[in-house]
């Protein structure tokens, strides 16, 4: 299966055209070539899916991992940095996911950009973020996994920057640069550490030196996690995923929904085999950072006013789930502990579908309308049926309504946190119904509620250009039917295959929640006068307000930062580093300036001077011999 | 019979040779009018002996005479590809109505210079060893005086030509007192007789000063900076790369080989030239204000790094250098080609003449970032990675003090080498060099040099390769 390579050469050649031809090329011609390499790669990818999962499993019945492609790069003694192309269950899935929205993306995108300044920058970028995504969860080893990592990071960092003269862009984006990039110190920590303890980068390393490492491996684990939270956005480094919003709405249904905030779930999903063994102590933690973070943006998302910060948080929110559904797992025999694994792949999977169709109607409906306030909104499917049919499936959908996906593999992570303990099977249950409740709020107060009449008539809204509804449709229809996928056949925990049985309780009571909570919304929101909300608002102001504000997590960090860091620490620092190193090294400077001026009569330019040196270093180097 | 088939298995000098000759004829057939046809068949026809030798081989012929290791046959080529980019550069030169009559005779002395190169590399006699050395310094003697109606030109032919007789002198003192101690100037005979007594001390120190002319070594470096700013810029180019490249390593061969008994006090004679190399080569170049110049102290620095890869033990020490040279010299020769390509457009040599450079020549200003930066050892580009190879060579070796002062003085270079980046990309000038479209030539050589530079770090297989020609 060596063709998948294509995967990273395709995606980097139509970068590097793009980059640096692309000033010399029609918008339209650099977009065509983006998303003609795109349909390449989506081939390719789902081409090597129906060939891996066609070519069957082992022996003993577990699916193979293949390594097609395997280069050792920088060979460092016993330990090396390789790069190639592994292929298992879970890369195979993610390559489908990735492509799948990346197209769709490519296509929705020549609507949606078309006249922006930069078009061709933004097809060259996208190209990037989609090569370093798939060479992320292609990676044979953690140290490729972390070049790519990294490669993601920038290309999310140039996107959400893409509007660069907007002041609030700039910002958004060196936020989400420097957040993450601080999460990844802990990661690369960590690979060190394993790397150190282990002798090697491979994901599968031997087991006698995984246990003559000791409490190192939980350490580096953990650390390694530190880089997954700050990618996937996890509390309390959440705070970078909101501001994201400021890119490009199809970037962050790219990007910020559907593929690279959930790198950090495949990290502990690639890694899951050795949490599972050497440190299982870790995984309960994670699922109570999952669970806290699901709670707390559930929370905010419900009072948001703009809305693709209600869909960030909302994102935050499933991405928790995610996490969840991977920390509750106990052991990889698929038959008790391993429902998480498998729970939290299928929501990965099917919730990238389903957010990516909510971000893209949501850019569908800023492009009629030109805001992303609410308040511009409101009685919209008159005048965009197509987005808003589409839209509605993804609430429901996200809200867990049988049959759309969402309720699979929701129920799935119920059920799998009921296992573990029944106190998180009800938050998360608890949780489940507010997503449904702020979804419709969401869906109420764009669709119908109290019209901006005032606007709507002096720019009518009308449906976006077929480019933009047809990737609607797609991921509608994938939406619709994802669910019955038999997704634990293809994904499980240990290889094998793994029977998808709905348990029956914890599906009727997140349908009861869920359909309660989605009546409440209707209650509250559906209707174009909402005293209910008002009056709910007024009198719980403070709870309402701090909500708002995100419960104030940015300003904490803006306090420990410039109230603590920047005052206690750095500015001593800097202090002595101005006067003491600086000092030093000026003075060194300046030694060697009068050295070198000090030692000019050597050249002199006169050749009996110069054969007088020449013997005279012979000569004194021959003493120093001799002495020596 | 016997001798005459053996002479045919040097085909790497016989392709030379060949080629030699053929250029040679062409210069005495080719009209007039067309001489600058010799300038692609010149370059093609290295490419044709570059390839047909490339693999390389283990030749030892005349009762162990010649002696060309697998090693030595790489670097023969990686030599005849630093000639093959000064080539390309000198188009623009040797078209110039005062050289465009002896277009031929500069590629015939180049050749003939690149033939003593060979023969010094892949001798294993001292007999040998010095035709070698002679054929590869005095061409370019007469390279050096090429312009030799330029009265600089002259003057640096005549400083060098004195001073390769000096040393040369000093070199062959140092055989005889060899020949004197053991008898015999055969390589391999030699080596077991030496255990370190003061006549041999003194043998090792001169053969060393006279090899230590070639690659500019302090304190035997003086002539360098007159003769690169003398010199045609090319020809500079060649001396500062491809020759000094030869010379470190027929250096690293002898003290290997020879006086492989002796390592402990030609390391300590080592450590001291490196220390005393890099620190005066960058305390010059801080000063210099003509490129041709600065390059030159640039190049007495880069020698002492070279150096220390012959401090590691000789398998990663020559697998080390040998790396360090390739690197060198396409980084280098990019150099140069630039400082030429500006050269013979506007006949501006000065630092301050290339303020503002980006602004009007910017893929020029890239090119000449991206090799300074290889040059001063940043990653991601191949310098760092030589750098850090011949450190780790040095360093496993346990010469830390000499790796500390090599490193700190890495700072100092980074100093002078972003004071031209400075001069092009920051400063800007009320009279910048215009904008100006170089031939074909100097963009295929300028675009080779920086394939290299960008290529060498990250392949990382090349130094394997060389590793692995050591050890098979």
């Amino acid at each position: 299966m060596e063709y998948t390579l294509l995967l990273l050469i395709l995606p980097l050649f139509s970068f590097l055209v793009l980059g640096l031809l692309g000033n010399y090329m029609k918008p339209k011609v650099a977009g065509f070539i983006g998303t003609l390499s795109l349909v390449g790669i989506t081939i390719v990818s789902y081409f090597t899916a129906y060939n891996y999962f066609a070519a069957g499993r082992n022996a003993d019945g577990v699916f193979p991992t293949l390594i097609p492609y395997n280069w050792e790069w920088l060979p460092f003694g016993k330990l090396s940095i390789d790069m190639g192309v592994m292929l298992d269950p879970i890369s195979v899935m993610m390559l489908v996911v990735i492509s799948t929205i990346s197209l769709m993306v490519h296509i929705y995108s020549l609507g949606y950009m078309k006249g922006e300044t930069g078009f061709q920058r933004y097809y060259a970028f996208i190209s990037l973020f989609t090569m370093s995504m798939l060479g992320l969860v292609v990676a044979t080893n953690i140290f490729q996994m972390y070049i790519f990592w990294e490669l993601v990071g920038v290309s999310s960092y140039l996107l959400i920057g893409f509007y660069y003269t907007k002041p609030a862009a700039i910002a958004a984006s060196k936020k989400a640069f420097i957040v993450t990039r601080f999460a990844d110190l802990g990661f690369l920590i960590g690979i060190l550490i394993y790397g150190f303890y282990v002798g090697t980068f491979s994901f599968t390393p031997d087991t006698a030196r995984l246990i003559s490492a000791g409490a190192m491996i939980p350490l580096a684990l953990s650390l390694m996690f530190v880089g997954g939270a700050g990618k996937s956005a996890m509390f309390p480094l959440h705070i970078w995923l909101p501001d994201a919003m400021e890119g490009p709405t199809p970037v962050s249904a790219l990007i910020h929904a559907a593929t690279m905030v959930v790198a950090g779930v495949f990290l502990v999903a690639r890694m899951f085999p050795l949490f599972i063994d050497f440190a299982p102590e870790v995984l309960p933690w994670i699922a109570y950072i999952g669970a806290f973070t699901a709670l707390y943006a559930a929370a905010v998302a419900c009072v948001q006013s703009d809305i693709k910060r209600v869909l960030a948080f909302s994102t935050i929110s499933q991405i928790g789930f995610m996490m969840v559904a991977l920390g509750v797992s106990t052991s990889i025999d698929p038959n008790n502990g391993g429902l998480g694994y498998m729970a939290s792949m299928f929501h990965l999977f099917t919730h990238a579908m389903f957010k990516a169709l909510l971000f893209l109607g949501a850019g569908s409906i800023i492009h009629a309308v030109h805001s992303n306030e609410m308040s511009a909104m409101g009685g919209l499917r008159r005048y965009m049926p197509v987005t808003h049919i589409t839209f509605l499936i993804a609430c429901l959908a996200i809200a867990g309504i049988w049959p759309l996906s969402g309720f699979f593999s929701k129920d799935e992570i119920l059920a799998a946190c009921f296992n573990f303990n029944p106190l998180m099977g009800w938050t998360m249950t608890a949780i489940a119904g507010m997503t449904a409740f702020y979804m419709f709020r969401l869906y109420y107060c764009i669709f119908w509620g109290k019209e901006n009449k005032e606007l709507h008539e002096a720019h009518t809204p009308k449906e976006s250009p077929l480019s933009m509804t047809l990737p609607l449709i797609i991921l509608a229809a994938i939406t619709c039917v994802a669910g019955f996928i038999p997704f634990g056949k293809f994904v499980s925990s240990n290889g094998t295959a793994y029977h998808i049985h709905i348990d029956a309780t914890t599906a009727a009571i997140s349908l009861v929640v869920a359909v309660c909570s989605i009546a409440l919304a209707t209650l509250v929101y559906a209707r174009s006068k909402q005293p209910i909300a008002d009056t709910l608002a007024t009198r719980f102001a403070g709870l309402h307000k701090a909500a708002y504000n995100r419960f104030y997590i940015d300003k904490v960090w803006i306090f420990i930062t410039k109230q603590i860091i920047f005052r206690c620490i750095s500015t001593p620092i800097a202090w002595f580093d101005k006067h003491i190193i600086d000092g030093f090294f000026n003075m060194c400077g300046k030694c060697t300036a009068y050295l070198s001026k000090k030692i000019k009569w050597l050249q002199d330019s006169h050749i009996q001077h110069y054969c007088i040196w020449f013997l005279a270093g012979t000569v004194l180097l021959t003493i120093i011999l001799l002495i020596f | 019979m016997e001798n005459l088939t053996q002479f045919f298995q040097m085909r790497q000098e016989l392709g030379l040779i060949v080629v030699f000759l053929i250029m040679f004829i062409c210069d005495l057939l080719l009209p007039e009018n067309h001489r600058k046809l010799m300038h692609p068949i010149a370059c093609i026809l290295l490419v044709v002996q570059m390839l047909v030798t490339i693999v390389p081989t283990d030749i030892n012929l005349f009762g162990g005479m010649y002696h060309s290791t697998p090693i030595a046959s790489a670097l023969k080529t990686i030599l005849s590809f630093g000639t093959l980019l000064a080539f390309l550069q000198c188009t623009d030169w040797l078209n110039r109505e005062d050289s465009k009559h002896k277009i031929g005779e500069f590629y015939s002395l180049s050749l003939s210079t690149l033939i003593g190169m060979y023969f010094m590399i892949s001798a294993n006699h001292f007999l040998l060893f010095f035709l070698g050395l002679e054929l590869a310094t005095v061409p370019m003697a007469c390279l050096i005086a090429f312009d030799k109606y330029k009265e600089h030109s002259g003057e640096a032919a005549a400083k060098f030509i004195l001073y390769a007789l000096f040393s040369s002198g000093i070199f062959l003192y140092g055989v005889s007192l060899l020949y004197g101690a053991v008898g015999s100037l055969y390589f391999d005979d030699i080596a077991p007789l030496l255990h370190g007594c003061e006549l041999q001390i003194l043998a090792m120190v001169f053969i060393f000063a006279g090899l230590a002319f070639k690659l500019s070594l302090v304190p035997f470096h003086l002539w360098t900076a007159d003769t690169y700013q003398g010199a045609p810029t090319v020809v500079g180019g060649m001396l500062s790369a491809v020759s000094k490249g030869a010379a470190a390593f027929a250096l690293m061969t002898i003290l290997v080989k020879v006086f492989g008994n002796m390592v402990e006090l030609s390391s300590t004679m080592l450590s001291i030239i490196i220390v005393v190399t890099i620190t005066v080569g960058n305390l010059f170049a801080i000063r210099q204000q003509n490129m041709k110049r600065f390059m030159a102290f640039s190049s007495i620095s880069q020698a002492g790094y070279i150096l220390l890869a012959m401090l590691g033990n000789p398998t990663q020490g020559t697998a080390s250098l040998v790396y360090y040279i390739v690197v060198y010299i396409v980084a280098n020769m990019a150099v140069f080609g630039i400082i030429n390509a500006i050269e013979q457009k506007t006949g501006r040599v000065l630092r301050e003449d290339y303020k503002g450079l980006y602004a009007t020549n910017p893929k020029l200003a890239l090119v000449m970032t991206l090799a300074l930066f290889s040059l001063a050892g940043i990653p991601p580009f191949a310098g760092f990675f030589s750098k850090f190879l011949v450190f780790a060579a040095a360093f496993n070796q346990g010469f830390y003090l000499v790796v500390l002062l090599a490193l700190l003085n890495t700072v100092i270079s980074l100093y002078y080498y972003l004071l031209v980046v400075k001069a092009m990309f920051i400063d800007s000038s009320e009279n910048p060099i215009p904008t100006f479209k170089s031939n074909w030539f100097m963009r295929i050589s300028l675009l080779l040099s920086l394939g290299g530079i960008l290529a060498f770090g990250l392949v990382s297989c090349l130094y394997q390769t060389f590793n692995n020609l050591l050890i098979n």
